[in-house]
């Protein structure tokens, strides 16, 4: 399998990528070469320059500085949308597929229900209902991405709820719960797993789009979307504050999706 | 006869999920911190007066009530007051929707015209280098910001060479069409009024390429696997055994199947751009839904954020069932399922 990640050179970028994100996070103050919140009036608007390699924005902080903190914020965004997320999903189409009948089908109308809103739009409601802060957009966005996983595991513990086994266990008398949570569970995760990898990129995403109209982080923080937010008034002069924080996400984005369109190829390979 | 069977289906089985947006929607409302009667009449209220708004609001009845009379609401199209329009939601809503569907049907057909060719050009190229930058963009395209991509255009076509305008719907002075539709491209051209069309469709421009980014990226892998998956079934290797040429194989017989379930996820595109117009406008200054949302967020007007939120789902699941009702005519082995 390792091999099979090595060969692909996408794969191989994504990894990369993921790792430089992951590095930049834990090291942030060593790579920062200024406080990301301190202004310094003084030096504000100052383009790309040796003493800023990004430029400073209107009250002279220095952009650099914050994107590598930021990296914190939206990895942290991320990975606690999915680490409540995932379960909630998994454990519900798990109970879906596999007791089936009317639970099954209660499970899934409420997935369709919470999926019959476009993404962002649920998202944006419920955080506008619980006020703006970062934890709000991570309930937000954990509250409307669970459905995903639900499906996805489902359909793949439909696939394996006959195998010889499910039904040895059964046979053998092991109690139903221990049998989805011993068995069922653990053979049918991986999909979803991929799924969650990739989407670890799509949630942050989310959660720039969010604080872009600002309902997810709020002044100073540098987040990345609240720094998008805020470079609109000073685009006409400093199209580096507009810039920078964009390609920031872009990366991050791309590389958790390389890594896990990577991962699926490998494990589903008629996908190609 | 079928046909008209399998739409009374579809709006059968729709009946339960617009209940379950409802319901959905009311317990979203109800979540505000803080009392909604304290939140209009302000700090300053007597307790007198506030316990007679919170009575009139219906805020200490039962919750089943209080959803009793808000789906009662909904039906009469009453959808609460705009705190920050000042006016009825339900008006509002009718005010910036041609806006935002005008919008997002432009972004819709740039998309297709884009993402489609792309992924049949990629497809029929695979592994080539048309392929290989078909995916890079595609892949871009599915990762970026298009909040951060409208930016960028704004800084370089408005703010840098003038090419196109950076806000609103028509050029400052410029008086709406008469109103047909409210989109004004099409207003335009049905009342022949050429300068205003040409402002209009000047200023869709910039956001609606902004938001067909969303959606291309998506449209041109879709296009591409499953292009991919017919080029590589018996009926394709059987038309390339009797001698078809390359173009006649992938026009004449792999075109038709390879695209057909692109359009079942129209849908679904046509949703993500819906969502992506509330960053689109903000950037835009587009006086749509997705603006008007955005105002109401900053203005804590709540029933505003909710009318927009029905408004856009309920929309989602009725352009949903018109692509399915098209699927079905379109593809025929549904008829017989």
């Amino acid at each position: 399998m390792i091999r099979k990640v090595t060969s692909s050179p996408l794969t191989m970028v994504g990894l990369i990528i993921v790792l430089i994100i992951l590095l930049t996070a834990a090291f942030a103050p060593l790579i920062a070469t200024h406080d990301p919140t301190e202004p310094n009036i003084l030096n504000k608007l100052q383009p790309p320059s040796a003493e800023h390699y990004f430029g400073t924005d209107e009250v002279g902080r220095d952009i650099f500085s914050r994107i590598v903190h930021g990296t914190r914020i939206s990895l942290r965004i991320g990975l606690i949308v999915v680490l409540i997320s995932f379960p909630i999903g998994t454990v519900l189409g798990a109970i879906a597929g596999y007791i089936g009948g009317r639970v099954d089908q209660t499970i899934m109308r409420i997935t369709d229900i919470f999926l019959s809103f476009p993404g962002i739009i649920l998202a944006m409601s419920i955080a506008a209902a619980l006020g703006p802060s970062i934890e709000n957009v991570v309930l937000a966005l954990a509250a409307t991405w669970w459905p995903w996983y639900t499906r996805i595991v489902r359909s793949s513990v439909l696939s394996i709820k006959n195998s010889e086994f499910i039904e040895a266990s059964r046979a053998l008398g092991a109690n139903p719960f221990r049998i989805l949570f011993k068995e069922v569970i653990p053979n049918s995760i991986a999909p979803a797993t991929i799924q969650a990898s990739l989407d670890l990129g799509f949630v942050i995403l989310s959660a720039a789009g969010l604080s872009f109209i600002g309902l997810g982080a709020q002044p100073p923080s540098p987040e990345w979307g609240a720094m998008l937010s805020n470079s609109r008034e000073i685009l006409r002069d400093a199209w580096w504050a507009a810039t920078f924080p964009g390609i920031a996400i872009l990366i991050t984005v791309l590389g958790f999706n390389l890594l896990g369109d990577g991962l699926n190829d490998v494990l589903d390979p008629k996908q190609r | 006869m079928d046909a008209l069977r399998f739409i009374a289906r579809r709006l059968v089985l729709m009946i339960p999920i617009l209940f379950g947006i409802s319901i959905l929607t009311f317990v979203i409302s109800n979540t505000i911190p803080g009392d909604p009667a304290r939140l209009i009449l302000g700090p300053k209220a007597t307790p007198e007066t506030l316990s007679a708004l919170q009575e009139e609001m219906g805020l200490n009845d039962p919750l089943y009530i209080q959803y009793g009379n808000y789906m009662a609401g909904i039906f009469q199209g009453d959808l609460g007051q705009s705190t920050y329009s000042q006016r009825p939601v339900s008006e509002d809503l009718v005010r910036y929707f041609p806006a935002t569907f005008e919008l997002t049907m432009f972004a819709m057909v740039i998309t297709l015209l884009i993402g489609i060719p792309f992924g049949i050009i990629s497809a029929s190229r695979k592994d080539k280098i048309a392929d290989q930058i078909t995916r890079v963009f595609a892949l871009m395209g599915v990762a970026m910001p298009a909040f951060w991509l409208g930016l960028l255009f704004l800084l370089f076509f408005y703010l840098k060479i003038g090419m196109f305008p950076g806000s609103g719907r028509l050029d400052t002075g410029m008086s709406p069409p008469e109103y047909i539709t409210g989109m004004y491209t099409v207003d335009a051209l049905l009342t022949g009024n050429w300068p205003v069309f040409r402002s209009a469709v000047m200023h869709l421009v910039l956001p609606g390429i902004t938001q067909a980014a969303i959606t291309i990226g998506m449209i041109t892998r879709m296009t591409r696997s499953s292009m991919l998956e017919v080029l590589g079934s018996d009926y394709i290797r059987t038309a390339h055994a009797k001698g078809g040429s390359e173009n006649r194989v992938l026009y004449g017989h792999a075109l038709r199947n390879g695209v057909m379930p692109v359009i079942t996820l129209l849908g679904m595109a046509f949703g993500h751009a819906l969502g992506g117009s509330i960053l689109v406008e903000s950037v835009f200054s587009w006086p749509g839904l997705g603006r008007y949302a955005v105002n109401a967020i900053n203005y804590l007007d709540f029933p505003a954020v909710m009318g927009v939120t029905m408004l856009i789902a309920v929309m989602f699941i009725l352009v949903n069932l018109i692509i399915d009702t098209l699927y079905f005519f379109i593809d025929p082995r549904l008829k017989h399922d």
